[in-house]
């Protein structure tokens, strides 16, 4: 597992190795969605929030 | 040969994509489409064959045209995808096709909305044209909830919300059927079973597997046929069942989702899907 820091609260969460740009995390702490912006270096951003437009 | 996979946010069913690609030796080229600016004219993305899978249906639709004006084959198709993005040229091309549909009427203020819901009868279900996963879909029991609803819409919806979209509520037996389709053949079925009218899994319904009967079948190939024009394509029908009727088509959908459906189905729906998109690479 790798580790990061959640950019909203600063808990420390836990990645899996095989994790991908563009995948979305929640923080087990404040539960902010976070997506995965780049893989190397991991860096976390504020998901985007659900638009009128999203789905299948 | 280059295979581009559209999206911007990488759900469960993206990551079964990428790894169905990976399974048989082939990279696909990542494409987000955030980060398309396209010089009209010029616009040459490097791949032979696009794969849409935007969770932003407008920004998938917009790509699905910059990528065809390229040249370039998709999956789905612009013209398929708008149709099944909007409700009422998904409704209008199943009933030029004659494939059963729930009654339909569509209005273009409040007050001729409130007449197409008493012609239809209480219950009726308001939908959004564009939306999905259940979002803002509304079942309206008597009058004082069509006024109310039609009055919000009017005040505070957008644009998008002044065209109404009013449908019979079909007493379906706490279950609907999802249907999916690869090409026009229909490859599996499950049954999305919820104490709530809104079954979507999105939703909370339950899937279990749905066996394919030659009705089901032949009825999702006409649908998937009615929506993409005759070319059929990587669709997912839902279907209602109604106690007189039978089966009537309630959407289809173009970028389906399908985390829930493969275990119940037992059916490698992301390798079905990465093999017709291997099908599709011009000669």
């Amino acid at each position: 597992m790798l580790q990061t820091e959640c950019v909203e609260c600063g808990a420390v969460i836990e990645v899996p190795e095989d994790v991908m740009q563009g995948e979305i995390l929640s923080c087990g702490d404040c539960g902010t969605e976070l997506e995965v912006v780049e893989v190397e270096p991991l860096t976390l951003d504020l998901a985007p929030v659900e638009m009128e437009d999203w789905g299948e | 040969m280059r295979i581009g996979v559209l999206c911007s946010r990488v759900r469960v069913e993206e990551k079964l994509i990428f790894s169905a690609f990976e399974a048989l030796g082939i990279e696909p080229l990542r494409l987000d489409e955030r980060e398309i600016a396209a010089r009209v004219g010029q616009y040459k993305p490097d791949v032979d064959v696009l794969l849409e899978r935007s969770v932003g249906t407008v920004a998938g639709l917009v790509a699905l045209q910059l990528f065809e004006a390229a040249g370039i084959r998709t999956i789905n198709t612009y013209a398929t995808s708008s149709t099944c993005a909007d409700k009422i040229r998904t409704t209008l091309a199943l009933a030029r096709d004659g494939v059963p549909q729930p009654e339909t009427e569509i209005a273009l203020s409040g007050e001729a909305a409130l007449e197409a819901i008493e012609r239809l009868g209480y219950p009726v279900v308001l939908k959004p044209v564009m939306g999905s996963w259940g979002r803002l879909l509304a079942r309206v029991n008597d009058r004082d909830s069509a006024e109310a609803l039609i009055e919000h819409k009017e005040v505070l919806g957008g644009v998008n919300h002044q065209t109404f979209y009013v449908q019979e509520y079909i007493e379906k037996p706490s279950r609907d059927i999802r249907a999916f389709v690869i090409g026009d053949d229909t490859i599996c079925a499950i049954y999305r079973t919820s104490p709530h009218w809104i079954t979507n899994t999105a939703r909370g319904g339950q899937a279990s597997n749905c066996p394919v009967t030659p009705e089901i079948a032949d009825l999702c190939r006409r649908a998937a046929l009615a929506v993409s024009g005759g070319a059929g394509g990587v669709l997912a029908i839902d279907l209602l069942e109604d106690r007189t009727r039978g089966l009537l088509v309630c959407e289809v959908n173009h970028t389906m989702e399908f985390r829930n459906s493969i275990a119940p189905t037992g059916v490698d729906i992301p390798g079905r899907i990465v093999r017709y998109a291997l099908q599709e690479v011009p000669a």
